[in-house]
């Protein structure tokens, strides 16, 4: 069997049929909504992190400029939600168009520079003067659409669908090349690479994949402030998970959100008090011992990890 | 030499600078198709930087690059890789990440050549049949450039620019590989070669260019070169010049 069926039937096939069915079983499905937005977003960041090198410090402003692309079309033109989310990806692919000069800096350099533009749309949807379009830093409360159910599945399916993109990845030339870009844009390019061509398609491959998990957040959410949807929470997660388990792989964004988010919450509800202490103890133990994420455990005894 | 061949590539009074400091000085020079060709010169001379404008990493700042009739000079690297020029690098590049199997995919998948050899024949040829499915970053640095080379033949190049490709090989190695590079050159691929290893270049090549300050001193064989005054003093400093 072909690599790719087995990563198809083996690790996508149980995690949407788990994700699928665990509404019925288990009564928080606010945390499970947030496990499957974390799954893509963790996945989103895998693509372009991972398979390009560019750590998206900023990456929840696709998120952001997801939820309200999907916030002004149900607000305004009255459009049905499945629609808008899909907007509401074309809005961070948009955002990602304006944003592709910074794909010039490497590192830090392009973390950072990431990282001041999420606040820069940040401020420029919560700016005032634009109530009459994004109501400003009045929030969005979104009525017509108010479906928490179809929001949820619609999260797994999108949530599907960028695991299928990553299993792609993981088993394509292209995927092989964006690899090689990564690891030396140089001798990619006499590789036959486009670099630059590759970069922009990772870049808004991710954006899309963020945006259109941004648009279900509204939609499940249906009332939210700026603050909440352009959160820095969100891109520190999503990168902590992705790095957490391991980059370049289909399970180790996977891993990392089911254990570190689980953990996280494990800890939020029994311990709250000691929240911070113990997340912060684990974040610096990774990064000492395991920086290479949790899949190096098996990597470095020889072990192939999809 | 075949004189009656139509060069391949022509340099024609190439520029390059870098700030205030002219790396290329108005080179010229060209390659014929099957011709093994030799770029010599002290440090700093210039051939790094010509083998970087050919390859289309650098743009050059005055001059033309002509490839099989084509300016070429200021062309992305990778679309001059699917016209037919690909390279080596002195400190070898290869993908540490990804296994060396997987390196030479990706020239093959991107490479845009028809014809190439295949995964199994550059694996053989070039002794990496081994470590095919080490990473990269597991080869020791002759392993490294012989992985850069197949990288680089994996697009089928016409032209084939090798920097330094013998430093670092002990003796059998690098009768070995002059033997390879031979056997290239003798199905037409045309081959630059830059060099510091004066014995391996008398080896390979039919003809020589000495590079000084970024123009050429002397065109000819190694042999005729090292009688030269002019290219005596730029290798030995004026004193041993006559």
């Amino acid at each position: 069997m072909l690599n790719a069926s087995k990563h198809l039937l083996f690790i996508l096939a149980p995690l949407v049929v788990v994700f699928a069915l665990l509404p019925g079983v288990y009564q928080n499905h606010l945390l499970l909504f947030n496990f499957v937005i974390f799954l893509i977003l963790a996945q989103g960041v895998n693509i372009i992190y991972g398979f390009t090198g560019y750590l998206p410090f900023g990456y929840v402003g696709f998120f952001g400029a997801g939820a309200y692309g999907f916030a002004i079309m149900v607000m305004h033109l009255q459009t049905p939600a499945p629609l808008a989310v899909l907007v509401g990806g074309l809005v961070a692919i948009a955002l990602g168009l304006l944003l592709t000069p910074l794909l010039r800096l490497s590192g830090a350099y392009f973390a950072i520079a990431n990282l001041a533009a999420s606040l820069a749309v940040l401020h420029f949807v919560a700016n005032p003067a634009l109530e009459g379009i994004t109501k400003g830093p009045y929030g969005v409360s979104l009525t017509g659409t108010f479906n928490p159910t179809h929001a949820y599945y619609a999260a797994v399916v999108v949530m599907a669908l960028t695991v299928g993109a990553v299993i792609y990845l993981k088993n394509s030339p292209f995927g092989l090349a964006l690899q090689a870009v990564r690891e030396d844009a140089v001798s990619a390019s006499m590789a036959g690479v486009n670099i630059i061509k590759m970069r922009m398609i990772a870049w808004l491959a991710s954006a899309l994949v963020a945006g259109l998990a941004g648009g279900i957040y509204a939609w499940y959410v249906s009332v939210f402030y700026p603050d909440n949807v352009f959160s820095g929470e969100f891109s520190i997660f999503a990168i902590v998970f992705a790095l957490f388990g391991g980059v370049a792989t289909i399970t180790g964004p996977i891993v990392g959100v089911l254990i570190l988010y689980g953990i996280y919450n494990l800890i939020g509800f029994t311990t709250p008090q000691y929240f911070q202490l113990i997340y912060g103890l684990l974040i610096m133990g990774l990064v000492l011992f395991l920086p290479a994420g949790l899949v190096s455990l098996a990597t470095r005894r020889g072990w192939h990890v999809p | 030499m075949s004189p009656e061949k139509t060069p391949i590539l022509k340099v024609s009074k190439l520029v390059k600078r870098f700030g205030g400091f002219h790396a290329l000085d108005g080179l010229s020079f060209h390659v014929v198709p099957g011709e093994i060709l030799g770029l010599v010169g002290p440090n700093g001379s210039g051939k790094t930087t010509a083998i970087n404008v050919i390859s289309g990493l650098y743009a050059p700042d005055g001059g033309e690059v002509v490839f099989d009739g084509a300016s070429s000079g200021g062309v992305a690297s990778h679309k001059l890789v699917h016209r037919g020029i690909n390279r080596t690098f002195q400190v070898p590049k290869p993908f540490l990440s990804l296994t060396v199997r997987e390196n030479i995919q990706v020239a093959l998948a991107y490479g845009g050549a028809t014809g190439a050899p295949s995964i199994a024949e550059l694996l053989e040829e070039y002794r990496l049949k081994e470590v095919a499915d080490r990473p990269a970053a597991d080869l020791n640095s002759a392993q490294q450039k012989m992985l850069d080379l197949t990288r680089a033949l994996a697009t089928r190049p016409r032209l084939l620019l090798l920097d330094e490709l013998a430093a670092g090989l002990n003796p059998a190695e690098l009768d070995w590989i002059a033997g390879r590079i031979k056997a290239l050159a003798a199905t037409g691929m045309a081959i630059i070669v830059v060099e510091h290893l004066m014995g391996f270049i008398e080896q390979i090549t039919d003809r020589v260019i000495v590079l000084n300050a970024g123009k050429e001193i002397f065109e000819g064989t190694l042999a005729t070169a090292v009688r030269e005054p002019q290219v005596i003093e730029v290798f030995l400093g004026g004193e041993h010049a006559h």
